[in-house]
């Protein structure tokens, strides 16, 4: 299955008939999940209002970790299997998992003050969501400042698989420590305990956010296509204009 | 309506969590449609040099 999509044309194919179904379905999903989100559900007997927060925080929250691990499984693949397609995937990914990070800890501490009384705390939960951010940020930069494209590759995977660490960290940190931050209630092993009417608009405000994410990779995964056809031409132009160039020399 | 936009007193929470959120992704949507067209124009622009 992976190797079948490794092959460009076939994998271009596969991504023109899916770009519009993700793009059709985010639309109708988040359209669904902000009219229950606002009108279809109630406000909470402790939060009031200020639940609405977590419509649009847990979602952020859980792509910032879903397109890290996205982002890890992609290096892995590329580090072992050496398939451009993985690491143009990886390449695509950080830009995007680092806007949902930012969401999660601004819509966090949007919520965190009103019921917390603080914006911010140097909790595990809050500190290791900002590592997870530097970490997409790191990444990004290290992959930016290598010039050569299969060192940057290599290098970015690397990177982003000793990331993992720290995604796990993130995801245990409200029970290996004591936070500000409440535990898990959605995914959990005896199921959720967070109420049905409460439950609906969150799941699917996060099945939106998770087709708008995979409509954003399979989009900017094409696109990257033209940029490096692009990029080939400039090459062979460059290697034409030098041997152009040394012809001449040589003849004086 | 006005009710509604006080969110319970909280509207000072509520309504920035979530227009940040919605610029955000639009943004990453605006940013895609402008870099896939900006790579077409590119190559548009080398292949037709290259002829």
């Amino acid at each position: 299955m992976l190797s079948y999509f490794s092959n460009p044309q076939r994998f271009d194919g596969l991504a023109r008939r899916v770009i519009p179904v993700l793009g059709v379905a985010a639309v109708l999903l988040l359209g669904i999940g902000i009219y229950l989100a606002f009108f279809g559900s109630p406000p909470d007997y402790q939060q009031g209002d200020t639940v609405r927060i977590m419509y649009v925080h847990v979602p952020a929250a859980y792509m910032a970790m879903a397109l890290y691990a996205a982002l890890a499984g992609a290096s892995f693949v590329f580090f072992v299997w050496r398939h451009a397609l993985a690491d143009a995937a990886a390449a695509v990914i950080a830009p995007i998992g680092a806007v949902f990070t930012v969401l999660a800890l601004v819509t966090g501490s949007l919520w965190g003050k009103p019921m917390w009384g603080t914006w911010w705390e140097w909790d595990a939960r809050m500190t290791s969501v900002l590592v997870l951010l530097l970490v997409y940020l790191g990444y990004m930069a290290l992959r930016a400042a290598l010039e050569d494209a299969q060192q940057a590759a290599r290098a970015g995977a690397v990177l982003a698989m000793a990331g993992v660490v720290n995604l796990v960290i993130v995801k245990f940190s409200v029970d290996w420590w004591s936070s500000l931050h409440q535990p898990a209630s959605v995914i959990r092993f005896d199921g959720p305990t967070i109420h049905s009417s409460q439950l609906w608009p969150l799941a699917i405000m996060a099945l939106g956010y998770t087709t708008l994410a995979a409509w954003l990779v399979f989009y900017r995964l094409r696109t990257r296509t033209l940029i490096q056809r692009a990029r080939q031409i400039e090459r062979r132009k460059l290697q034409a204009a030098r041997k152009a160039g040394s012809g001449q020399g040589g003849a004086a | 309506m006005s009710e509604f936009l006080a969110m319970g007193g909280y509207a000072a929470f509520v309504w920035p969590a979530w227009g940040l959120s919605a610029a955000a992704v639009a943004g990453l949507v605006v940013f895609a449609f402008a870099e896939r067209r900006a790579a077409r124009e590119r190559l548009r622009r080398l292949e037709s040099d290259e002829a």
